[in-house]
C-alpha cells in the first residue's frame, strides 16, 4: 500500500516469569477469580513500596540484545502520572530517560518480497496496569469492573520506528517479534493479552491517529485496515484527519475516538526515588552469553546443515517449537524430506486443526520418513497417518499402517493390477492411440482401485503408460 | 525510662497501667489520638501480666502516627478521604514493635497527610499542646509528642519528612529523632514525600530514643532504600570529651527568637563543658532550603495521593457514581482538606511540561548543593548544633492562614531532610512555659555520635524532668 506510515508500540507481557514485577504475587493469573492474585504493593495500598523483580530486567535486557538494541549503561525507573480506575496508585511505574535497551532494528521480508530491516526505537520497563471489563461497549458501556490481577505484570514496551507501510508489514513484523520472543523463553503467546498493540498510522502529509490497546495480530490487522480506509475518505472528503486517541472494537471491526486519560497527554514524567538506579552495563556480558540461537541465525544454519530450500529453512524456524521438532526429526530421518513433510504437510495439518507442535511427536515423524524413504508406505498414506494421530485415533504410524491398509502394494501386485487393467479398458487404449493423454487417467484410476490406493499414482502412471504402448 | 517501666511491668501489672493510660486519654482536651485500640491493646496487656515475654518491649505502650499502617486499626493520616480505611497489613515498624511485645494503643493526630507543622490541618481538629493548651504542639506528628509529653503514652512514632518528628519534639519538650534516610524502613509508612521522610521515636529520654531505634532500624527488603542498622544503646552513655561540634552560622542570627538562641547557645556551653569544642561553620545554600523542599515535597504529594480515589477504599459516596472523571474528582474535593489541595495543585504544576526543569529539577539541584554543604561540613567537625525551632510553640489559628510564616518556621529542620542526615531534637531550655529543642545533626549513618552527644547533654542538664501540668 502506497503512502501509508506505520509505527508500533507493543505491550509484552513477560508472562514466563514466575512474579510480578515489583512484588512477589504470582503471575499465572490467567483462569482466576478476578482480583485474587494481589497484594498490598499491586494494590497500590498506602503505604506499600515497589521492589524490583531483578529477573524482569534481566529479561528486558536479553530481549533488548535480541533486538539488535544498545543497552544503556545505567537506567532508572519514572513514574508516569494519570488517572485511571486500573491503575490502582494514580501513577504507573514506567521508565523515561534512560530506558533500558535503544536504537535496535529487526529484519523482516516486505510486502515487496525483499528483506529490509525495521528500526526499534526503544524497548523499556513497565508494570502493566488491571483490566477495566466494561458491561456493553466501551462508548456505552452502564458500568465498568476492575481486575486487579493483571496489575503490576512486567511488561516490555518496544517501540519501532514508522517503518512499516502496510497492515500486513505490521503483521509480519510482529510474528517475528514474537518468533524471537520465543526463541528467547521470555514470553508464552498464547496466553490471552499477553502482547497488545498501540498502532500509530497516517497517510503521507496527514495527521497521525493513535489506536490503543489492540489484542491479537488478526485485530492489529484490521484495525489498521479500516483506520486507513477512513483517513482515505476523510481526505478524498476534503476533512483533515485530528490527531486522536482510538479505541478498536473487536466486535465491530471498527476503530472509535475515545477521550484521552489526560487533556494535554502531560504524564508529569518524574524519576520513581523508591527504587534505585540500576548499572546494568555489567549485566550484559553474562545474560549475552545465556543468548540462544536466533530465527535468523537458524534460518541460515538449517539451509548450510541441512541443504533445506530457504523457504523451507523459514518456515520451520519461525517458531522455536516447530524448530526443535525439526532438529529431534533430522537426528534420525533424511533432513530435506523431513523438512517437506513437517513445513508443507504436518504444518498444514496442524494449522487446519488449531493445533500446535507439542500436539506431535517426534519419534512418530521419523517413522513416516523413514517408511517414505523405504518406499514402504505412499504421499498419501503419509498423509493418511499424520491425520490420523492428530484426530487421535490412536496407534503408532506403523500400527497405523496395518490397521488402516496403509501398506504400499507389492511390485508384483501393482504390474498385475496394470496388466489387467490395460486388458479391460479397450476404449481407453484406443483414444490415447488416437491422442487423447488423458485418456490414461482412466486405467490408472483402475489400477488405484485394485490395489486399494496401496500404489503410488505417479509409479502406476509411468507402467500404464508403457503397457499401453505395448499394446 | 522505657527500661525502667519495662521492669517495673513485671512486678505491678501492665493491664492496670494501661487502663489509666486509657482513662487519662477518655478525660484528655489534648485530642492527641485520632483512634484508640484500647481492647485489643488491654487484651495484649492481659497476656502479658499472665506471660511476660523477653522482648525489649515486652508489656510497654506505644503510640503510633496515624500514617503508619497498623493491622485491623484504621489508618487515616488524619484526612476524611482515608476516613474507615484499616490496612490489611502491617508497616515494618509496627511488625518490629510487635515482634518485642510492644503493645500498640492506637494512632496518633497529625497535620492531614503530614503537611504541616502545627497538626492545625487535622481533619479531626488540632492538637494541643500540654504545656499550653492554647498552643499548638507542633507538627506533624503533634499527635505523638503531644500524648508522650502529656502522658498518656511513654513513647511514641513519628513521621519526619521536613521536620515532623523534631518540630513537635520542640515544641513540646521531648526528644525526636529524624534517622538518616534509609535507616528505618518506609514499608507501611503512607507517603507524603517518599524520597524525604523517614519514621522516627518520640520519647521522654535518649537513652529510650536510642532502645526504640534499636528495634526499628535495619535492612528491610520491602524497603528498596532500606540500609543495615547500626548499635545505639551500647555506646550511649560514653563522653563526649574532644567531640568537635559546628555552629552553622546560617541557623542563627535573624527571625530566631532571642531565649531560644539564649538557650541553644547556653547548651553549645554545657556540651563544652563537658570536653566537646565547637567551632563556627557555613552551609552556605541554607537559605534556598525551604523552596527547594516544598517544590520537591509537594510535587511528590502531588504523585503520591494520586491513589486516593475511593474506587478501592477510604471515602465513597454511596448510589450511582457519574463517569470515572466526574466521580473520582468529587471524592478527592470531598476527602481533602485545603492545606492538601494546595500542595497536590502546587506539585502538579512544579511537575507538568514547561515546569519541570524550572521547579522539581532546579530544585534536585539545590538539594545536591546542600547535601554538599553538610559533606563538606562533616569534613570539619563531628556534629552540628543549632536550635530545632527558631520559635518556641505559637498559638493555635495564630499561623493558619499565613502559610508563608507557617512555612518559615521549617527553616533549621528541611535542610536535613534534604540532604538525608540524622538529626535529635533534645529538650534545651524554656521560653517561659513553653519548651525550647536543641538541634544535634550528624553525617550519614551517624546516629550513634549524635545519640550519644545528646545523652551527654541530657545527663548534665534538668530540662527532660520537667512535665507539664496538664489539666
Amino acid at each position: 500500500m502506497d503512502n501509508v506510515i506505520i509505527g508500533l508500540e507493543i505491550h509484552v507481557q513477560l508472562n514466563r516469569l514466575q512474579s510480578k514485577m515489583f512484588c512477589g504475587c504470582s503471575t499465572a493469573y490467567q483462569n482466576s477469580e478476578p482480583n485474587t492474585h494481589t497484594c498490598p504493593v499491586c494494590l497500590g495500598l498506602p503505604g506499600s513500596l515497589p521492589v524490583l523483580n531483578r529477573k524482569a530486567v534481566e529479561c528486558g535486557i536479553k530481549v533488548g540484545l535480541a533486538l539488535n538494541c544498545t543497552i544503556e549503561e545505567e537506567t532508572l525507573f519514572y513514574r508516569k502520572n494519570y488517572y485511571y480506575p486500573d491503575l490502582p496508585k494514580g501513577f504507573q511505574i514506567s521508565q523515561y530517560d534512560f530506558p533500558l535497551a535503544t536504537k535496535g532494528h529487526i529484519m523482516i521480508l516486505g510486502d515487496d518480497g525483499a528483506e529490509r530491516d525495521i528500526r526499534i526505537n526503544r524497548a523499556h520497563m513497565e508494570e502493566d496496569p488491571g483490566r477495566l471489563v466494561h458491561a456493553g461497549t466501551i462508548d456505552k458501556a452502564k458500568y465498568t469492573m476492575v481486575d486487579y490481577n493483571r496489575c503490576g505484570m512486567p511488561l516490555l514496551e518496544v517501540v519501532t520506528e514508522p517503518d512499516l507501510c502496510s497492515p500486513k508489514e505490521a503483521r509480519t513484523f510482529l510474528d517475528k517479534l514474537k518468533s524471537i520472543l520465543e526463541y528467547l523463553d521470555v514470553f508464552d503467546g498464547s496466553l490471552e493479552g499477553s502482547m497488545r498493540v498501540d498502532a500509530n498510522i497516517s497517510l503521507k502529509g496527514g495527521d497521525r491517529a493513535e489506536v490503543k490497546n489492540i489484542s491479537g495480530f488478526k485485530g492489529v490487522e484490521k484495525a489498521l485496515s479500516y483506520e486507513i480506509t477512513r483517513q482515505k475518505n476523510l481526505q478524498r472528503r476534503n476533512i483533515k484527519v485530528v490527531q486522536e486517541t482510538r479505541h478498536f472494537d473487536e466486535l465491530r471491526s471498527i476503530t472509535v475516538s475515545i477521550r484521552s486519560k489526560v487533556g494535554a497527554h502531560d504524564y508529569r514524567y518524574y524519576p520513581e526515588s523508591d527504587l534505585v538506579t540500576l548499572h546494568i552495563a555489567s549485566w550484559v556480558p553474562g545474560i549475552r552469553a545465556t543468548l540462544p540461537e536466533l530465527p535468523d541465525t537458524k534460518r541460515e544454519r538449517f539451509v548450510k546443515q541441512y541443504a533445506l530450500a530457504d523457504d523451507h529453512a523459514k518456515s520451520l524456524t519461525s517458531d522455536i517449537k516447530l524448530a526443535n521438532f525439526y532438529e529431534a526429526v533430522v537426528a534420525k530421518a533424511a533432513p530435506k524430506l523431513a523438512a517437506v513433510w513437517i513445513a508443507d504437510v504436518l504444518k498444514g495439518e496442524l494449522n487446519y486443526r488449531n493445533l500446535g507442535i507439542d500436539e506431535f511427536r517426534p519419534e512418530h515423524m521419523v517413522d513416516i520418513v523413514q517408511m517414505l524413504e523405504q518406499k514402504k508406505i505412499t504421499e498419501d498414506g503419509a498423509v493418511e497417518i499424520i491425520r490420523s494421530i492428530l484426530d487421535k485415533k490412536g496407534g503408532s504410524p506403523e500400527e497405523i499402517v496395518k490397521s488402516m491398509g496403509l501398506g504400499k502394494a507389492g511390485d508384483d501386485a501393482v504390474q498385475k493390477a496394470v496388466r489387467e487393467a490395460v486388458a479391460e479398458s479397450p476404449a481407453a487404449v484406443a483414444d490415447y492411440k488416437a491422442g487423447s493423454e488423458r485418456a490414461l487417467n482412466f486405467i490408472v484410476g483402475l489400477v488405484m482401485k485394485k490395489t486399494r490406493g496401496k500404489a503410488s499414482p505417479g509409479e502406476v502412471h509411468d507402467l500404464v503408460k508403457s503397457e499401453v504402448e505395448k499394446c | 525510662m522505657l527500661l525502667e517501666l519495662k521492669a517495673s511491668l513485671r512486678s505491678a501489672s501492665a493491664e492496670e497501667y494501661l487502663c489509666r493510660l486509657f482513662e487519662k486519654i477518655e478525660k484528655s482536651s489534648l485530642n492527641a489520638f485520632t483512634t484508640l485500640a484500647r481492647e485489643k491493646a488491654i487484651e495484649q496487656a492481659r497476656q502479658f501480666d499472665k506471660n511476660p515475654g523477653q522482648g525489649l518491649m515486652a508489656g510497654v505502650p506505644i503510640a503510633i502516627k496515624a500514617c503508619i499502617s497498623t493491622i485491623g486499626i484504621e489508618t487515616n493520616c488524619s484526612s476524611r478521604i482515608l476516613r474507615g480505611y484499616v490496612p490489611p497489613y502491617d508497616a515494618h515498624v509496627v511488625e518490629r514493635l510487635k515482634a518485642e511485645g510492644a503493645i500498640i494503643m492506637g494512632k496518633t493526630n497529625m497535620d492531614e497527610f503530614a503537611m504541616g507543622s502545627s497538626t492545625e490541618t487535622s481533619a479531626f481538629g488540632p492538637t494541643k499542646n500540654p504545656w499550653d493548651q492554647t498552643c499548638v504542639p507542633g507538627g506533624s506528628s503533634g499527635g505523638s509528642a503531644a500524648c508522650v509529653a502529656g502522658g498518656e503514652a511513654p513513647c511514641a512514632l513519628g513521621s519526619d519528612t521536613g521536620g515532623s518528628v523534631r518540630c513537635p519534639a520542640s515544641f513540646c519538650g521531648i526528644v525526636g529523632l529524624k534517622p538518616t534516610y534509609g535507616l528505618v524502613s518506609r514499608f507501611g509508612l503512607v507517603a507524603y514525600a517518599n524520597s524525604l521522610e523517614q519514621i522516627g521515636p518520640l520519647t521522654h529520654t535518649v537513652e529510650d530514643t536510642a532502645l526504640l531505634m534499636e528495634i526499628i532500624a535495619g535492612h528491610d527488603w520491602r524497603d528498596t532504600t532500606s540500609a543495615e542498622k547500626g548499635s545505639y544503646l551500647a555506646g550511649l552513655k560514653g563522653d563526649v570529651r574532644g567531640l568537635k561540634i559546628g555552629i552553622p552560622k546560617e541557623y542563627f542570627g535573624e527571625g530566631v527568637n532571642t531565649e531560644v538562641e539564649k538557650a541553644v547557645w547556653d547548651a553549645v556551653s554545657v556540651l563544652e563543658n563537658l570536653g566537646a569544642k565547637w567551632q563556627e561553620v557555613s552551609l552556605p545554600h541554607t537559605r534556598y532550603a525551604l523552596a527547594a523542599y516544598y517544590v520537591i515535597a509537594m510535587s511528590e504529594a502531588s504523585s503520591n495521593l494520586a491513589r486516593f480515589d475511593g474506587l478501592r477504599y477510604g471515602l465513597r459516596q454511596l448510589g450511582e457514581d457519574e463517569d470515572w472523571h466526574t466521580t473520582f474528582s468529587e471524592i478527592r474535593a470531598k476527602g481533602f482538606g485545603p492545606e492538601v489541595k494546595k500542595r497536590i495543585l502546587l506539585g502538579t504544576y512544579a511537575l507538568s511540561a514547561g515546569y519541570y526543569g524550572r521547579y522539581y529539577l532546579k530544585a534536585l539541584k539545590v538539594r545536591t548543593l546542600i547535601k554538599e554543604d553538610f559533606q563538606r561540613a562533616f569534613k570539619d567537625v563531628d556534629l552540628l548544633a543549632s536550635p530545632t525551632m527558631p520559635i518556641p510553640a505559637f498559638k493555635i489559628g495564630e499561623r493558619i492562614n499565613d502559610p508563608l510564616s507557617l512555612y518559615m518556621a521549617d527553616v533549621f529542620t528541611v535542610p536535613i531532610n534534604l540532604a538525608g542526615v540524622p538529626a535529635v531534637s533534645v529538650p534545651c531550655g524554656f521560653a517561659g512555659r513553653l519548651p525550647i529543642g536543641l538541634q544535634l545533626m550528624g553525617p550519614h549513618f551517624g546516629e550513634a555520635t549524635v545519640l550519644r552527644a545528646a545523652h551527654a547533654f541530657e545527663a548534665a542538664t534538668p530540662f527532660h524532668e520537667r512535665t507539664p501540668e496538664v489539666v
